[in-house]
């Protein structure tokens, strides 16, 4: 504990000397920004601020990488606090909610530009996106940036192998299943199925995609009395399917978060559950041919399948005593022009993450950028196959880090065996429930 | 004979002793004194709501079974680890200070984890254990044992456990080889001549004049399996399966930094800070009195 605080007490140092230390560039107003991108996705990012910085001289944009997603918020969070908040921070799309709480804290874009006078256009955004970091009017909070969604990826070696149409991927979880037997049965591959992101994929993504809610009052949105949904018929189905497939061997549960991604490059598994961005590693690395298309559904569920929901992060722009108006128009600058198609399209292009804006993948189809990487388009169609409902507009549950985690938890008691899927969904429910009013309770 | 430094002048004591004791301050006290101060509150993580609510926090974890249960993980994975790490050490320390061939080599080897940070010493465990990609992960399953510690808790805490202690073995094993080495070969003679056999020779005379040193290793081991131990977890499990392996200072840590439950989390380490104390006095207490010095 006594490390954590020392660390702690340094970072705030450290900051307030660099805050101190920034050199003043003539003329121009400058504003820092924080982001959590590691390599390589850091240096595409920055890039395209060196970009904004030349494209004119009157503003500067000072980007610093913080570290993962976690500490980039506990970073800001903390220079809030000291009263040294960067202008700019980008932030995981499940801290929306904690930022959007924190009213004081940020500066809502749909007020930033309001006030500089920079003009914005929010319907340009896929609406999907727009809607999980915007009020239920429509006003938008935070800056879509580097949004992902859930697809699934199949390697076609091993359909072949396994007598199974390598270009007619299942559409449906009986059709999954079934592959995943076939797959195991002529051991074309280790593992038939697995997922990455077990909660993103297993829970968030599969609810919106069935129209089914995972929290009550519209995942949320509706406000911080939302009770989680997730032990409906529906969803304990579907862990009895997992727990069901895990027995028989057709699926492999491969760890929390981004554990699972390393399955499938390697050729371990067959088909995946995973982000859209895992894209660009399976080019990397594969040495069988691919092929990626959308998530499946229970084909007698009603309405199904709906849009996929956004998974990655957003910016914020937020406030602290003492800053300018200035240097407010400089991030609704900035923010204005990471909107351009051409700056959305490179974005989306260079790293595999979702076109944000219809503008972006427009631009990107007329450079026939998806004739040469066929599937390239698969997640941003899966996002905007339907108008999104109440239950595909994405969340806003405050703490969801740790709701995610506790669905992890008890999902891994279930497939160890030591409760069955209705227990597992029933405890999931109660402790989340708990976070839930505790961070109702703080942020009232 | 007792040698006294004597000051004339009565500001230089205080004035050598400054340095120190802002360090202390700034980074045990004023820290500690804040933690307090956090677990009697309510607050947004930015800190723009508060409430004082006593002690609420601590009720809320004292009630909650998971922390309960966190509890029990930390004493099983700390007395682990002390056992562990503190057993073989001794043994390897006794087997190196013999006259072997290349014993330096040995030595030096054996004192190379150390130099390991946790979160890389992880990841080399990771190759041996991965279910997937680790040799003996892969070797197990081939033998049909279901080896999964991604999923089976068990396990999880198993590998943890040989994997701190790894951590550990070459610290314990420098001071247990110096205590060997200090020992007067005379008394070892003394034995040998009355005839003691080695494994008496080692319980009536080489044990109780290493025992000093044990009862400082035994303190820090435990305080390292506390403390020190969040690399590994971090890096292995993440506190998982279910909350398997999830100690004390790792639920600090998901608590406060993951989920920024501030008040909570210091409630936390308010109470890691009482048990660790406590621990120290019973020991100093107790177990020292058994050691010869």
């Amino acid at each position: 504990m006594v490390k954590r605080f020392r660390g702690f007490v340094f970072v705030v140092v450290a900051l307030f000397l660099a805050l101190q230390a920034t050199p003043a560039l003539a003329q121009r107003t400058e504003v820092q920004f924080w982001h959590g991108l590691a390599q390589p996705l850091g240096g595409i990012l920055e890039k395209i601020v060196a970009d904004f910085n030349a494209s004119q001289n009157k503003y500067q944009v000072n980007p610093t990488f913080k570290g993962s997603y976690p500490d980039t918020m506990v970073a800001a969070i903390a220079a809030f606090r000291a009263g040294n908040a960067p202008h700019i921070v980008q932030m995981f799309e499940v801290g929306t909610a904690t930022m959007m709480a924190a009213r004081e804290a940020i500066k809502p874009v749909h007020e930033l530009m309001r006030e500089t006078g920079v003009p914005f256009d929010p319907k340009i955004y896929v609406p999907a996106i727009k809607g999980y970091y915007s009020l239920l009017d429509g006003r938008m909070m935070s800056m879509p940036f580097n949004s992902s969604t859930a697809v699934m990826f199949y390697n076609k070696d091993a359909f072949k192998k396994a007598g199974l149409d390598p270009e007619k991927p299942p559409r449906t979880w009986g059709e999954l299943r079934a592959a995943a037997q076939k797959i195991r049965a002529a051991n074309a591959a280790n593992v038939g199925f697995t997922c990455a992101w077990p909660t993103w994929t297993q829970f968030e993504q599969f609810s919106a995609i069935h129209d089914v809610p995972l929290a009550s009052k519209a995942n949320g949105m509706e406000g911080m009395d939302a009770v989680l949904t997730i032990n409906s018929p529906l969803h304990v189905r579907h862990v009895q399917t997992l727990i069901d497939m895990q027995k028989e061997g057709s699926f492999k549960y491969a760890g929390r978060d981004s554990a699972g991604d390393a399955l499938f490059p390697s050729g371990e598994a067959a088909i995946i559950h995973a982000s859209s961005g895992l894209r660009a590693r399976i080019l990397k690395e594969a040495k069988f041919s691919w092929g990626v298309t959308m998530l499946p559904y229970y084909e007698d569920a009603k309405g199904a399948p709906k849009n996929s929901i956004i998974g990655g992060a957003s910016f914020w722009a937020m406030t602290a005593p003492k800053r300018t108006a200035e240097e407010y128009r400089a991030a609704a600058e900035f923010f204005k022009y990471i909107s351009k198609p051409e700056v959305v399209a490179k974005w989306h292009m260079d790293t595999g993450f979702l076109p944000v804006t219809f503008g972006g993948f427009e631009y990107t189809q007329a450079q026939g950028y998806y004739q040469k990487n066929p599937g390239a388009d698969i997640p941003h169609r899966q996002m905007t196959r339907t108008e999104p409902t109440v239950n595909s507009r994405g969340l806003r549950l405050g703490s969801m880090p740790e709701i995610r985690v506790v669905i992890q938890e008890e999902l891994e008691k279930a497939l160890q065996g030591t409760q069955t899927a209705k227990q597992a969904m029933d405890n999931a429910v109660d402790r989340g429930n708990v976070i839930l009013r505790n961070f109702e309770k703080t942020n009232r | 004979m007792q040698r006294r430094v004597i000051f004339n002048n009565k500001l230089l004591p205080y004035l050598l002793l400054a340095p120190q004791l802002a360090v202390t301050i700034v980074f045990f006290f004023w820290p500690a004194v804040q933690a307090i101060l956090q677990s009697l509150l309510r607050q947004d993580p930015f800190g723009l709501r508060t409430e004082f609510i006593w002690f609420d926090n601590y009720t809320t974890i004292l009630s909650d079974p998971l922390y309960l249960n966190s509890v029990k993980t930390t004493f099983i994975f700390a007395f682990s680890v002390t056992a562990i790490a503190m057993m073989s050490a001794l043994l390897l320390a006794f087997l190196a200070d013999k006259h072997i061939r290349g014993a330096g080599a040995y030595k030096t080897m054996l004192i190379w984890p150390y130099a390991v940070a946790p979160a890389v010493a992880a990841v080399l465990w990771l190759f041996i254990f991965h279910p997937n990609i680790g040799y003996f992960g892969r070797a197990m399953r081939e033998l049909g044992i279901s080896w999964d510690y991604k999923l089976n808790g068990n396990q999880a805490l198993l590998l943890v456990i040989l994997v701190a202690s790894w951590k550990q073995v070459s610290y314990n094993f420098l001071f247990f080889l110096a205590a060997l080495q200090s020992i007067p070969k005379s008394v070892l003679e003394a034995a040998s001549i009355d005839g003691a056999s080695s494994t008496r020779k080692f319980w009536t005379v080489i044990f109780p004049l290493i025992s000093p040193t044990s009862f400082f290793l035994l303190m820090v081991n435990m305080v390292y399996s506390f403390f020190d131990t969040f690399g590994v977890i971090h890096a292995l499990t993440g506190g998982g399966p279910g909350k398997a392996t999830e100690t004390l200072i790792y639920k600090v840590y998901s608590d406060g930094v993951l989920f920024l439950d501030l008040g909570g989390s210091s409630a936390q380490s308010v109470i890691l800070m009482i048990i660790v104390i406590g621990l120290t006095a019973i020991q100093f207490r107790y177990i020292e009195r058994k050691v010869h010095y």
